[in-house]
């Protein structure tokens, strides 16, 4: 179900969610956590609905997002569309296009919605803030998630992150590659158990993905990590061995080759932005290996 | 670095890519093949294959991985994979994946034989040779014999004989077994000798699903990471504990198996001391595996049975009955029973933990089948307020507080108390309140089948009983055992219905009740 209401205020709205919910028959108390939106522009909303819904399954969330909507108009005013039910997936959606005076407010105007003693997520679709945690949303969230992947430059989107970090920061290009880190590392649990020398990362130039993986690699070897634009591939360097994973750039399919072993194939699809949420939503503590992974770019070779 | 330092470090290397604060990372499974005895039997094809697609699903499994089927069945590699995606699509959690199952299928091979026959079991290590060589499983092979105990000796002989039960250097063989683990001490201590003497203690993954179940884990949970519960579990709180688990099914097609074993040796003596375990024992110096098996050990091994057992326990035996609006054949006139079976198939007894967390605290298990409805609980009953500063009637409603750990269906906690009853007079009346897992967290809970098999292809024992825990086990009910052999039948009880009244009469002697689940 679907509910706008135009030209209306925080109490209002609460009063709507209330009654919607004694209709539809969801129940706050379930909620794990309120999921902050704060896309840049409406090419991003849908879709960025779209996957709090699907992630909502695994953390059912209310979900609100505020967006700016007409900056420049002389009176302030608040638009708020209220989703509930069917159109929510387990969840609740509180849309709230903020105008005139009041677009500079979002956080004051969010404060009313949040859920009480559950934690606040804030999560920037494609242009985030410098610094998530001094931005008046970000000051609100235990967790920040940024998406370089969308940014206008995503690699240097990517490379600005450490300046701006706080922990409890995150990025989605860091959870689309959580599934290769795995394989790698389950690859190198195997035996010759001989330390990585080199490595190299290569991709296509717009997928701040692998610049953080390149990071990570070279936040935990001793050896030169190279990221190339090239075929899609991760390449481990050892004394008697080098473990490739590649993929076809738009394949579903990745193959994993050890030196004198046969190839094994396996499923590695790239994964989208709802999959990404809902890890980047299971732990909410700071994440140290991001971390430290955003300061190995630094050390990355780019050829 | 040197050959011999690299050889000095291989035990304690360090992968540096892992690091135990990066909670994200998945743990996959390494490069391995799991063959499945029995495999055209029920629980491998309802829970065993199903999970392991289940795991691939997740991405839990290595890509280097084969699945290989030994049964006496004329099939081929293909036909084998048909069956199992049969099973698959019938039987798994997670939705049906192709690009998922095409991997699957690669690595499904089949070794047709019999327990008996030396040349299938050279076949299987032939077969396993080559999955090495083609598939890179690199010689880790998990056997997981899904087949009738009789069959084990067998079995493990075969797999002795074939040179695939011996640990080498840098890969594993591991061997599965489920319950029964024997039918009373002396078996399952011939048992637990035959399998060791094949398999060393540490390669032996001895499955109690219940130990891989979301909520049984959240015991530990909810004693051990939260402050409110701890300070009343013990027995300056609470009277007693309750721990059941009812089925409403009957026995129709079972009797090979059942006739003769009866409720309390197949599931008292395995889930259900598990699960005492679980809530009896002390706090863990840590969540190690070893460290958690001392402590279970520690508290099976103060526990015993309180006597006199006529008037401690009680056994039944389901008679014809509506259930649910059908009505049911009782246990004499199901296929398979003999009409004098004096097979139990309910079972409730009397257990005393002699800690001093627990002394006085009689720990009431029961089980049964066609019973009520189908639910495993463990409920720890209160004692009631020491002094009640209302009128007798405003407190008549009031029973004692309880504390419900849901393990099935609708898995959750239930915490039951007095509330003032909305009125102008002061009426105390028990409420609950209710966690369910459902509620809280929306995405469905993995298979205790999931669990289980990755935790035997990374190696990780800690839900897994061992030797000791089996044993320790049998010593507690072999006693009672004995006694129902020697004394009397088993009491009638009406299928659909909670039992005798044998077992209400069980508690009522110390004036309890036990809930109606």
């Amino acid at each position: 179900m679907i509910v706008e209401l135009p030209g209306t205020s925080a109490t209002a709205i609460n009063k709507k969610l209330d009654e919607l919910r004694e209709q539809s028959g969801a129940v706050t108390l379930g909620r794990v956590l309120t999921l902050v939106i704060a896309p840049g522009s409406d090419l991003v909303l849908e879709e960025s609905i779209e996957a709090a819904i699907a992630a909502g399954h695994e953390h059912p969330s209310r979900v609100i997002v505020v967006m700016t909507g007409d900056a420049d108009a002389a009176e302030a005013r608040l638009d708020a569309q209220l989703r509930a039910g069917g159109d929510s997936g387990a969840g609740e959606v509180v849309v709230l296009r903020l105008s005139g005076p009041l677009a500079g407010h979002n956080s004051s105007v969010v404060v009313p919605f949040l859920l009480p003693d559950i934690p606040v997520v804030a999560w920037w679709p494609d242009i985030a803030p410098a610094m998530p945690a001094q931005d008046p949303l970000g000051q609100l969230a235990l967790r920040r998630i940024t998406d370089a992947t969308n940014g206008a430059d995503p690699l240097a989107c990517i490379k600005s992150r450490l300046r701006g970090y706080t922990p409890g920061d995150t990025d989605l290009a860091w959870s689309r590659i959580t599934y290769w880190r795995a394989l790698l590392t389950s690859a190198i649990d195997q035996p010759p158990h001989e330390p990585i020398t080199s490595a190299l990362v290569s991709g296509l130039k717009t997928e701040p993905a692998l610049d953080v993986l390149a990071g990570w690699l070279a936040s935990r070897i001793d050896g030169p990590v190279r990221r190339a634009v090239g075929e899609l591939k991760v390449e481990l360097v050892r004394n008697s061995e080098t473990v490739t994973l590649r993929r076809p750039q738009e394949g579903a399919t990745a193959t994993l080759s050890r030196t004198a072993k046969p190839d094994a194939l396996v499923p590695l699809q790239r994964r989208d932005t709802p999959e990404c949420l809902a890890e980047d939503l299971r732990r909410l503590d700071a994440d140290a290996i991001y971390f430290s992974a955003l300061e190995g770019i630094d050390r990355v070779e780019y050829l | 670095m040197s050959p011999a330092r690299g050889a000095a470090s291989a035990a304690q290397w360090q992968n540096p890519l892992r690091d135990k604060r990066d909670k994200r990372l998945p743990r996959i499974a390494g490069p391995c093949a799991v063959v499945i005895f029995g495999v055209t039997g029920d629980l491998a094809r309802k829970k065993v294959v199903p999970a392991i697609y289940d795991l691939a699903n997740r991405g839990l499994l290595p890509p280097m991985f084969a699945l290989v089927g030994f049964a006496r069945r004329e099939w081929t590699d293909e036909d084998f994979a048909n069956e199992v995606l049969k099973d698959v699509k019938e039987h798994s959690r997670t939705p049906f994946r192709q690009a998922i199952w095409d991997r699957l299928a690669e690595g499904c091979r089949f070794v047709q034989g019999t327990f008996d026959d030396d040349t299938a079991f050279g076949q299987l290590a032939e077969t396993l040779e080559k999955l090495d060589a083609e598939r890179g499983t690199g010689g880790n092979h998990a056997f997981y014999l899904a087949i009738p105990p009789k069959n084990f000796p067998a079995v493990l002989e075969q797999l002795h004989k074939a040179d695939l039960a011996h640990p080498q250097e840098d890969h594993w063989n591991r061997v599965v077994i489920e319950k029964p683990f024997g039918h009373d001490l002396d078996s399952a201590r011939e048992l637990n000798q035959l399998v060791n003497t094949v398999f060393p203690e540490e390669s032996v993954f001895r499955i109690d699903h219940y130990l891989g179940k979301e909520t049984v884990q959240n015991i530990m949970a909810l004693r051990f990471a939260n402050q409110l519960f701890d300070p009343i579990w013990n027995s300056h709180h609470v009277d007693h504990v309750q721990i059941t688990m009812a089925e409403d099914i009957g026995l129709g097609g079972r009797g090979g198996y059942y006739d003769g074993i009866g409720a309390a040796r197949d599931v008292i003596q395995n889930h259900l001391m598990q699960l005492l375990a679980l809530t009896a024992m002390e706090e863990p110096v840590s969540f190690h595996p070893s460290e958690l098996q001392t402590e279970k050990i520690k508290v099976l091994s103060a526990v015993q049975l309180a006597q006199p057992l006529d008037e401690t326990s009680s056994r039944g035996q389901y008679t014809a009955g509506w259930q649910g609006g059908e009505h049911v054949v009782g246990l004499l006139d199901e296929e398979g029973f003999s009409k004098d079976s004096s097979t139990e198939t309910f079972a409730a007894i009397t257990l005393e933990v002699d800690t001093r967390r627990w002394a006085g605290v009689p720990f009431y298990l029961r089980t049964g089948k066609r019973l009520g409805r189908r639910v495993t609980e463990i409920a720890l009953v209160f004692k009631r307020a020491p002094h009640l500063p209302f009128d007798a009637t405003m407190t008549d409603e009031l029973g004692a507080n309880a504390l419900v750990i849901r393990v099935q269906p609708d898995e959750g906690i239930t915490l039951r108390f007095g509330s003032k009853v909305p009125d102008s007079t002061m009426e105390v009346r028990d409420v609950n309140m209710d966690f369910s897992y459902g509620s809280a967290f929306a995405e469905e809970s993995p298979e205790a089948y999931e669990r289980l098999i990755l935790d035997v292809l990374l190696g990780e024992p800690s839900l897994f009983p061992v030797n000791a825990e089996v044993e320790f086990s049998w010593e507690i009910l072999d006693p009672v055992l004995d006694h129902w052999a020697e004394h009397g039948k088993p009491d009638p009880y009406e299928a659909g219905t909670w039992g005798p009244a044998s077992a209400f009469e069980m508690l009522r002697r110390t004036g309890r009740e036990w809930r109606r689940p």
